[in-house]
């Protein structure tokens, strides 16, 4: 388990214990987390789950993958901490993790 | 115009259904829903199941839109295992196949579409399965393995990535196909050779131009498929993907208007009845960009119309127009592809399939109209965007990678 903190554009906080094994991404969705949209459902096809990583928590969350990155490209308002937390596998190392979220998926 | 103490019903608990309630609530409506659904599990993702849920990586809980409390915490009335029977729009009541009838404010129709089935001999022997639900993929995972032959009559996407499981898990597979290449009705030449080599290459077998004409078995199981040139391709399992049919059995009945599904407007709502909508699967939908109404099968499709027909309901402004788009995922292929094909009168090929990375453009005079990008993410994007915004584009430049995608749209 890891709590994760998703912060929505508007400053809305919602804390989360999500389990070890689902993504960050699948922590969001099925407790209806608004603003992260995840089209795909975590197939990396759509690019609708961008988040910002705290810098904090930048090197325990992994290295962006070259489909990952190549999604992220065409994405809105992307920054360097930028993620597709469809591809962050939630471990107890990220307990405490806290993640933003842009002005829209679209 | 938006009562947030109307009483929502849901028919179909599918992800156009399943989305629709949780939207519901995220959005703010106050009032009863009820959500229906034929399969006894909660609201889940239908893609995995040719893919992941086959080779054992992916169970009813991973898969779940929302967990199961999720509907009782957010008080959605979900009933699983329950089927709509008929709809009376002047009472504003369903009647359930468990014998309940269910009044409403607000009817949102996600009944979906079904697996069509092969009227032919021997088309009720046991072993002859369909891929569209959990229940389906369970019974297919229990026929693919080692020493077993898997027959996949229909060359489509879900034909295809049942295949690509099948071979994962060792099982040998032979694909038949009515028209002369796969993916025949959806995808270009290019990328059909394309798709076809990448199979073969992992040992799955084509019967392309081959009609199928029944199926024999011993002792009630299907033991082989039999073609019009009178060739019987032998089997243990058979699965049938060719093609859906929306369930709008009970929109007919009840007298709204239905082409190919129930026919909506931009809010996804009847055109024959303000208290109706539709989405998903079932509907028949206006598409602005192409300039027509057309059914889609696709998730981004079930999404888009729940987030309308919401939109409506609530009160919000409805979304954006958008382009339609979606994926399959074979071997270590991701397919994107945006747009339709509509009123094509060329096709442009960007990069060289050797690489393993390409797209197939499609175009209407200098418009995008489709794209179909293989392990190549910014030709989808940017073509997503450029079918969207109807943005003339350079073809010379279009067709030549070293010119990036971000300068074709420039």
């Amino acid at each position: 388990m890891a709590k994760i903190t998703y912060i929505e554009h508007n400053g809305t906080e919602h804390a989360i214990e999500v389990k070890t094994g689902l993504s960050v991404m699948e922590g969001a969705v099925k407790n209806n987390v608004p603003g992260i949209d995840a089209d795909c459902g975590g197939a990396c096809a759509c690019a609708t789950c961008h988040v910002y990583v705290d810098d904090a928590w930048l090197a325990k969350t992994g290295e962006r993958s070259a489909m990952e990155e190549s999604m992220l490209d065409f994405a809105e308002g992307v920054e360097a901490n930028s993620r597709l937390c469809c591809q962050i596998k939630v471990s107890d190392a990220l307990d405490g993790l806290v993640v933003r979220m842009p002005e829209s998926q679209h | 115009m938006s009562d947030p103490a109307a009483h929502v019903l849901i028919l179909g608990a599918g992800h156009a259904g399943g989305t629709a309630a949780a939207l519901l609530r995220q959005y703010g409506h106050t009032g009863p829903i009820t959500l229906v659904g034929e399969e006894p599990i909660p609201p889940y993702q239908r893609p995995p199941l040719s893919k992941a849920w086959l080779k054992g990586e992916a169970d009813a809980d991973s898969l779940a839109l929302k967990p199961l409390e999720f509907y009782a915490e957010q008080q959605i009335d979900f009933r699983p295992g329950v089927r709509a029977v008929s709809l009376d729009r002047a009472a504003r009541t369903v009647a359930l196949s468990d014998g309940a009838s269910v009044g409403y404010d607000i009817l949102i129709l996600a009944t979906g579409a079904r697996a069509i089935a092969l009227p032919l001999e021997g088309k009720d022997l046991a072993g002859i399965l369909f891929l569209r639900t959990a229940a389906d993929a369970e019974a297919l995972k229990a026929q693919v393995g080692p020493g077993k032959t898997l027959a996949v009559v229909g060359g489509g996407y879900i034909g295809l990535e049942v295949a690509a499981s099948g071979r994962a898990l060792g099982a040998e597979v032979v694909v038949i196909e009515r028209e002369a290449r796969l993916l025949a009705r959806v995808a270009s030449e290019a990328l059909s050779g394309f798709f076809q080599a990448r199979h073969e290459g992992h040992g799955v077998k084509f019967l392309l131009a081959a009609s199928v004409t029944g199926f024999t078995g011993e002792g009630g199981r299907v033991t082989g498929v039999t073609l019009a040139d009178g060739r019987t391709v032998a089997c243990d399992a058979v699965v049938v993907g060719v093609g859906a049919a929306p369930n709008d059995e009970i929109a007919k009945a009840a007298g709204l208007e239905c082409a190919r599904g129930v026919v909506v407007d931009l809010d996804a709502r009847s055109v024959s009845d303000p208290a109706v909508f539709a989405i998903g699967d079932v509907a028949h939908r206006p598409m602005p960009i192409y300039d027509r109404m057309f059914r889609m099968e696709s998730v981004p499709n079930a999404l888009e119309q729940a987030k309308q027909a919401v939109s409506a309901i609530t009160g919000r402004p409805r979304p954006p127009g958008e382009c339609p788009w979606q994926w399959s995922d074979q071997y270590d292929l991701k397919l994107q592809i945006a747009g339709y094909a509509f009123d094509v009168d060329a096709t442009i090929l960007r990069g060289d399939p050797a690489d393993d990375r390409f797209a197939v453009f499609h175009l209407k005079g200098d418009q995008i109209q489709a794209v179909e990008a293989i392990n190549s993410p910014p030709e989808f994007m940017m073509g997503k965007q450029l079918i969207l915004n109807r943005k003339p584009v350079s073809k010379p430049k279009l067709a030549d990678p070293s010119v990036s995608m971000k300068e074709v749209a420039a």
